[in-house]
């Protein structure tokens, strides 16, 4: 049976409580992402984009869904708190696909800031939201279509023309819940002409125990010669599911920066779509993921180059341990007339376990002719030489291949923006690699180390 | 009376190998070293391309990618062979690369740190404080002029021919080795690298350690100085001399050397 009928079915029977329970510019295109889904098949294991990712089988498990929208009855400050040293952000929450009221929500920023929950400002400024939101999902992406019809609330980030925002934006994401739950989160960020802005998304999982699905859509508007980054930081448990597709549209001079970060996971698929139909935008796409055990990475990313003079470079980095599964497919497309483009991509991987498996697509399909592109990938295992230099010198194998895999990662945290969250980062990795931290399974009321 | 003087001197053996044979990709490179080294002495490892020089160096600090096949090396006492490449370190074996190993993204200072503090774990020792840890540093970079803003560089990376070869006798002198291999340290070394380095060296000489220097060259030797040469060819020690062996190997090459192994083998 198709998994997606369960949840068309569900809209069919609910789809009334779930419009009341949202507001008209979010329910807007619901019935027609429902026809789209109920036209289409889901992706087969093994199709094209989707080698190494089985929707089906992640999608089938009967999640439950809060579209009643009835409080879970958790305190997320309660359990909750983040603090890293250095970096001050202004911070918010989201709990499974609530928001979360934090005691500086929407205080202290500048004006022309606007950070809401998505609900709420589709509520209150209808014509904003109703601009953007749903413009960007392809509708023929099914997990698009599939949080489209669904999603009733999620973040809201709009900042205004001109307005240059100094302080980074933190947005923790938690999901917990004590029976298999599906989050829908939905998130549009309007970044308009000159402005700039940094957000810090930090995803968790509080309870290790549950199978949760987190199914999110991030659409991103850059306007011209804005400035915008986005680090999307994973950390969640082997339970967790986590299908993520984001959507980038670059104006002229744009300047955007996206970076996904996978320290702990289950099984996570990254769909990042960027645009540049317009010139002179520069687009940095990173990610790097640490995989174990039998967690599952699968990055799918294509970057379309549309206009004249656009940059992108792209790096994603993988160790993968245990029996653990990486993917990566990337497409950089260069459109008729985009010409000057540069654009880069590279994929590097480190696979430390025979049992450990890593894939790797790069594409680069051009119909330009006077470009610069290039695209690589290595797979492959820790120099056997280093390793052995460094165990001369006195250090187990065990701390040289840690070292080693720390310094695999420097590049990508090397392009992080952001100098304190960079050196946080440096520091997460190697807690990672040294395996002197948990998850957010280990470390409960802890609280956010970000 | 005679006995005793002989257990005596054969306890402050630092290094007896007995027979060693190793290989490596199946093909046998070693067959059969023998090599005795006491403290305070300098021994110096001469012979032609493909003699077996560097895997020995390999063999005795305990590459993996190398098998032993045969024979036995005893190391202040312990069975050398038996031992990891850390704990060989730990207990006092240095080896001097002669491509020094480049490490991209891992800082000198990190690297450094870890060392010291692995060989003070393993003595059951606390990790060096973060200034005593520097103060060393410091000294020791001293006995090699080594330029401090290396140590913010990852190791090896970006360091010039002359530089790779300062920094290994900087590791040397900051683990304080008991023995110490050098694997042609004088290759691609100018004469002021070369002058420092072999310096460097002498200045960490005592009574109580020991270095093996492998070289294809005498030049080397004329800064390093000597107490036995050991010429090595098809993977044996073929001849043992003094100082003036590797003086008459400058003067007449190894043919000869060559010739009358060859012909002793037949």
């Amino acid at each position: 049976m198709n998994a997606l009928q369960q949840y068309i079915d569900l809209y069919r029977d609910h789809g009334r409580l779930l419009r009341e329970k949202s507001c008209e510019t979010l329910n807007a295109p619901r019935e027609k992402a429902c026809t789209d889904l109920q036209n289409m098949a889901l992706p087969r294991k093994g199709s094209e984009n989707y080698e190494h990712t089985d929707l089906q089988e992640l999608l089938a498990p009967d999640y439950a869904l809060n579209i009643a929208r009835v409080p879970l009855g958790v305190n997320p400050q309660a359990t909750f708190r983040c603090d890293v040293p250095n970096l001050s952000t202004s911070l918010f929450m989201l709990l499974n696909d609530g928001w979360a009221e934090t005691d500086i929500s929407r205080r202290n920023l500048p004006e022309g800031v606007t950070v809401d929950s998505l609900a709420h400002a589709a509520a209150t400024m209808p014509e904003l939201v109703g601009k953007y939101y749903n413009k960007l999902a392809d509708p023929a992406n099914p997990l698009a279509a599939l949080n489209t019809m669904l999603a009733q609330d999620g973040l809201f980030l709009h900042i205004r023309k001109g307005v240059k925002l100094e302080k980074p934006l933190q947005l923790v994401d938690i999901l917990q819940y004590d029976v298999p739950l599906m989050t829908v989160r939905r998130m549009l960020i309007v970044i308009e002409d000159a402005a700039e802005g940094k957000l810090l998304i930090c995803d968790h999982t509080q309870n290790p125990d549950v199978k949760l699905l987190n199914l999110q859509t991030i659409e991103i508007f850059a306007g011209r010669n804005s400035h915008f980054d986005l680090y999307d930081l994973e950390e969640s448990t082997e339970n967790t599911t986590r299908l993520s597709t984001l959507f980038l549209r670059q104006e002229s001079g744009s300047n955007v920066l996206i970076d996904g970060i996978t320290l702990f996971n289950g099984t996570t698929r990254n769909e990042y779509f960027c645009s540049m139909p317009e010139p002179d935008a520069e687009l940095h796409l990173y990610g790097m993921g640490i995989e174990d055990l039998s967690r599952r990475l699968d990055t799918y990313s294509r970057i379309s180059h549309e206009a004249e003079r656009c940059r992108s470079n792209e790096l994603f980095k993988y160790v993968v341990d245990d029996s653990s599964t990486g993917a990566f497919s990337g497409r950089i497309y260069v459109a008729p007339g985009a010409q000057k483009t540069e654009a880069y991509q590279a994929n590097r991987n480190i696979v430390g376990t025979d049992d450990a498996r890593m894939f790797s697509k790069p594409q680069l399909e051009i119909y330009a002719d006077d470009v610069k592109c290039s695209h690589g990938t290595a797979i492959g295992q820790l120099d056997a030489l280093q390793v052995f230099y460094m165990r001369t010198r006195g250090l187990s194998e065990s701390t040289a291949r840690m070292l080693l895999k720390q310094a695999f990662m420097a590049d990508v945290i090397e392009g992080v923006r952001l100098p304190a969250l960079k050196d946080r980062l440096r520091q997460l990795v190697e807690m990672r690699f040294s395996g002197t931290q948990g998850s957010c399974s280990a470390c409960h009321n802890e609280g956010c180390r970000i | 009376m005679e006995k005793k003087r002989k257990f005596r001197l054969s306890i402050h053996k630092m290094l007896r190998v007995k027979d060693l044979h190793a290989e490596i990709g199946g093909k046998e490179i070693l067959k059969g070293i023998n090599l005795e080294i006491n403290p305070g002495e300098v021994h110096a490892i001469m012979g032609p391309n493909g003699s077996g020089k560097s895997t020995l160096s390999m063999v005795l600090a305990g590459n993996p990618a190398y098998t032993v096949t045969g024979g036995e090396a005893d190391f202040c006492g312990k069975d050398l062979l038996a031992m990891e490449p850390e704990v060989r370190s730990h207990e006092g074996l240095f080896l001097g690369f002669q491509y020094p190993v480049e490490i991209p993204g891992v800082s000198m200072m990190n690297f450094m740190r870890a060392a010291v503090n692995a060989k003070r774990e393993y003595f059951g020792e606390q990790p060096m404080s973060a200034a005593a840890f520097l103060k060393l540093m410091r000294e020791k970079r001293a006995i090699v002029e080594l330029d401090n803003k290396l140590a913010s560089r990852s190791v090896n990376e970006g360091f010039s021919g002359g530089e790779k070869k300062r920094n290994e006798i900087f590791q040397m002198a900051v683990l304080e080795p008991k023995l110490s291999i050098l694997d042609e340290t004088d290759s691609g070394l100018d004469i002021d690298a070369l002058r420092i380095v072999a310096e460097g060296v002498n200045k960490l000489k005592t009574d109580n350690n020991a270095t093996i220097v492998i070289t294809h060259y005498q030049r080397l030797l004329d800064y390093i100085k000597p107490d036995f040469v050991h010429i090595l060819y098809k993977g044996r020690i073929v001849m043992t001399g003094g100082p003036e062996l590797a003086l008459e190997l400058e003067e007449r090459g190894y043919d000869w050397i060559k010739e009358s192994a060859d012909a002793e083998n037949k």
